[in-house]
């Protein structure tokens, strides 16, 4: 096993140094690094950037526009992505519709999806989880009727989908709804691509506890969705969407982002002052950003232990394994925020967002550093709650891999 | 395991009980908290009438001479209803005015429900350390010039006199040379920049130009500062505990409430047993704060100064930890509904984690409680 960079992938480190140097907008860069909120633009001209590279899809195949690197290239460009801070690139069409529209949709769905996905035509949204279906999505009851009219065949959608991510900029929607309820519950279920400008379809923002508007309720009142949208066959929606939580996911322990989490907090906490020295020379606090760092240090450890895995084609794709690294990433990066918010201290508590906009240059609590970091800190619980809570992870680890 | 209250504490807290269910309920706190005030006059008001702005007044002053565990009872409760009012930087500023000595006429129109205080105490570089002042005070005649930057003084763009620590003599982090004055809002060269934080309290920073005081304007001696300003900041900290408390019981309860309520896979989802031992567990630390908290209440009446730093620094960690592990757990165990705007969770949350970055966090008060004496003496 082989826990070392080999001649070649820091050779290609190199390449992706400096196209990031040369590429990444310093706007976008300063906001991404001063943790302020990103706007459907930026999130759109980072996407654009690099699909101009074709570098915007690394895991797909080349043939439709993938890169052709292997897992731990994938991994170093991730990295050196957050550690340059660029934007982050949305899931929802890359990574999530895309591997199910390549896996099981038709050539018609891949000839029209695909393309626009990679060009970011489409802004793509994920429609799971439901007010009565959370951690247990597949009691979800959103319906899709199936009938025929002059147009053709067609389903029709009523129900409510919620905590939708960004919904509010999106064009398209995967959702599995219930084409069966008659059947065991995971069995009546299909996935379905839902055109969000239909008639019928409305968004209602949920506010966070940042008071940013990044999740919504979804509602769909007798949509009609073109029989063309479902995705593989029908009722099997279920199998489509494990397919896709088993995916690669090393990307999910957010190494990178934290690496550069630790350095900003050890800056921060170096630049901070206590009775008169700086904050990082204070034993507690100092005892405390070292235990993140050697755990950060073991979960990258980890995360490359798994690539070395994929590498050896030992195993094709990490499937329970990632729950561990959902854990302990997430774990990881609310602490960075937990110690970011104790070291900013009392100045953390100016709330400012238009600052946080980027509509205003200084921060009103005084320091420009401190002020987003409450806000962060609050944000960033919901990390150990979206994607299958940590209690779902401990489940999987301890039923797929324990066997308990 | 619980401490008896006595007869008019019980009911000052049924007072706050009914006032609160009456005039403060969720949404009308969500209206006040987006209002440009970020408190409503009518709830100042209100306080006055129901005796609180006068408890800890003394009563020369026209007040009910409450002691510590009185106001515990009130924190807790205003804890509890999520209260915005500034009614703890008040008390913070009536107990330096009552440690100094004079400022009667002050007192008496706090105790009215007249005047609201702040306490400008914290500076930039001065994180948790109360005595790391740089703002100076300079004699000038009769009278004091006052010359430099306070940060993060909660609601102090509210107050009608601001509660200022300034060095008069001495290095920049001695505890000799610190004195105190009673700062009127509107005296030229005051500028106060007010925001909000996210918890929906009101802050602000306050700059000092060559501010000119009168002799009167002194709280206590000149140079001699520090012994009350140690001692309100221990009253202070003892007090946001209380508040914590209430804070944490109404989250908690809350809490198991969804669990019992919210299903998942056919099963409310208290029926898990990693949700059933977090819960217990935060139940246990619940419980570690209540005592705490108490002990805290019970020595800012009486003890010597020794004691009194040992156990309220003690408190604030405890609690803090407390206040760390529920308000987090809670928002776990909401799920999705934890990390949203409209639920009450999420406010609560958010107001216990600017209560551990007021008056000292937990590496503050954990390394002063190491620092006092005899901790390092066998018992
Ligand atoms: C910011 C954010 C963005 C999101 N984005 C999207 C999105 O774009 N699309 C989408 O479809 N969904 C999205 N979600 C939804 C997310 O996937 C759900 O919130 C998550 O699955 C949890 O469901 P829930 O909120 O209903 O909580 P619940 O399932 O009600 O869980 C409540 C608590 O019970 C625990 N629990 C539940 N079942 C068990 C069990 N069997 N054993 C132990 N503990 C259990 C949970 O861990 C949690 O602590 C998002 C959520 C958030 C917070």
């Amino acid at each position: 096993m082989d826990l070392h960079y080999s001649d070649e992938d820091l050779a290609f480190r190199d390449q992706v140094r400096a196209f990031l140097d040369s590429h990444l907008p310093k706007d976008l860069q300063a906001k991404v690094l001063k943790h302020l909120r990103l706007s459907k633009d930026d999130f759109v001209r980072w996407h654009k950037i690099l699909a101009k590279q074709g570098w915007v899809a690394p895991g797909w195949p080349v043939e439709f526009g993938g890169t052709g690197w292997s897992p731990v290239q994938r991994h170093i460009f991730e990295e050196e992505c957050a550690r340059a801070g660029t934007p982050r690139v949305m899931p929802f069409g890359i990574d999530m519709v895309a591997p199910v529209i390549m896996a099981f949709g038709n050539q018609q769905q891949k000839d029209h999806f695909l393309p626009r996905i990679l060009s970011c035509e489409d802004w793509w949204c994920q429609g799971y989880s439901e007010p009565g279906a959370g951690s247990d999505l597949a009691s979800l009851k959103t319906s899709a009727v199936r009938g025929v009219d002059a147009d053709g065949e067609h389903y029709i959608v009523n129900g409510q989908k919620t905590w939708t991510t960004l919904a509010q900029h999106a064009d398209m929607i995967f959702c599995l709804v219930r084409t069966d309820p008659s059947v065991r519950k995971q069995e009546g279920i299909s996935f379905l691509l839902i055109d969000m400008h239909a008639p019928g379809v409305t968004v209602r923002p949920i506010i966070m506890l940042d008071e940013d508007h990044e999740v919504n309720e979804v509602f769909f009142d007798n949509v009609r969705v073109p029989a063309a949208n479902l995705v593989g066959q029908e009722n099997r929606g279920w199998t489509y969407a494990k397919y896709l939580l088993g995916h690669e996911r090393t990307g999910i322990a957010a190494v990178g982002r934290s690496k550069r989490e630790l350095a900003f907090l050890k800056r921060l906490a170096r630049r901070e002052q206590n009775n008169g020295r700086p904050l990082l020379e204070d034993p507690l606090f100092a005892a405390k950003v070292a235990d993140l760092e050697i755990e950060l240090m073991a979960l990258e450890t980890t995360v490359l232990r798994v690539l070395a895995q994929a590498r050896e084609g030992a195993k094709a794709a990490p499937g329970p394994e990632a729950s561990v690294l959902k854990v302990r990433g997430t774990d990881i990066q609310q602490a960075l925020t937990e110690l970011m918010l104790e070291a900013a201290g009392p100045l953390a508590l100016a709330f400012d967002a238009a600052y946080l906009e980027g509509e205003q240059e200084h921060g009103i609590g005084g320091d420009d550093d401190a002020a987003p970091l409450a806000s962060y800190y609050f944000n960033y619980r919901k990390t150990s709650i979206y994607g299958g809570s940590n209690e779902i992870q401990r489940n999987i680890i301890s039923q797929m891999i324990l066997g308990l | 395991m619980n401490v008896d209250f006595n007869p008019e504490q019980v009911q000052f807290a049924d007072a706050l009980k009914r006032w609160i269910a009456r005039d403060y309920s969720f949404e009308q706190r969500r209206a006040m908290l987006r209002s440009e005030a970020g408190s409503a006059s009518q709830a100042w008001a209100t306080l006055a009438e129901l005796g609180m702005t006068a408890l800890p007044v003394p009563e020369a002053q026209g007040g009910f001479d409450g002691g510590a565990v009185d106001l515990f009872v009130v924190m807790r409760e205003l804890g509890r209803g999520l209260v915005l009012e500034p009614y703890f930087a008040t008390v913070l500023g009536a107990q330096f005015l009552k440690l100094g000595g004079g400022h009667a006429a002050l007192l008496e129109r706090v105790a009215a429900g007249d005047l609201k205080l702040a306490c400008a105490l914290g500076e930039r570089q001065a994180r948790h350390a109360l005595h790391d002042i740089a703002l100076r005070a300079e004699q000038a005649g009769e009278g004091w010039r006052l010359s430099g930057e306070k940060v993060a003084v909660v609601y102090g763009q509210d107050a009608g006199v601001l509660i200022v620590s300034a060095r008069s003599a001495g290095g920049q982090r001695d505890e000799a040379g610190i004195s105190l004055f009673a700062l009127p809002h509107d005296a030229p060269g005051v500028q106060v920049t007010g925001y909000r934080s996210l918890d929906g309290q009101r802050a602000a920073t306050l700059r000092l130009d060559g501010v000119a005081l009168p002799a009167s304007a002194l709280i206590g001696a000149a140079g001699a500062g520090w012994d009350i300003l140690d001692a309100a900041a221990d009253y202070g900290a003892g007090l946001l505990c209380a508040e914590a408390l209430g804070a944490m019981e109404a989250l908690f309860e809350a809490t198991l409430d969804y669990l019992k309520t919210r299903q998942q896979f056919g099963v409310p989802i208290g029926k898990f047993q990693a949700l059933q031992h977090r819960m217990a567990d935060m139940f246990i630390h619940l419980e570690q704060a209540r005592s705490m908290a108490m002990l805290a209440a019970v020595k800012l009446d009486g003890a010597d100064a020794a004691e009194r730093r040992r156990v309220v620094s003690a408190a604030k960690y405890r609690v803090g930890q407390a206040a760390r592990f529920i308000g987090q757990g809670a928002v776990q165990l909401h799920g999705g509904m934890g990390v949203t705007d409209e639920l009450a969770a999420a406010h609560y949350f958010k107001r216990l984690s600017m209560i551990e970055l007021t008056l000292g966090d937990r590496d503050h008060h954990l390394a002063r409680f190491m620092a006092q004496p005899g901790f390092q003496q066998a018992a």
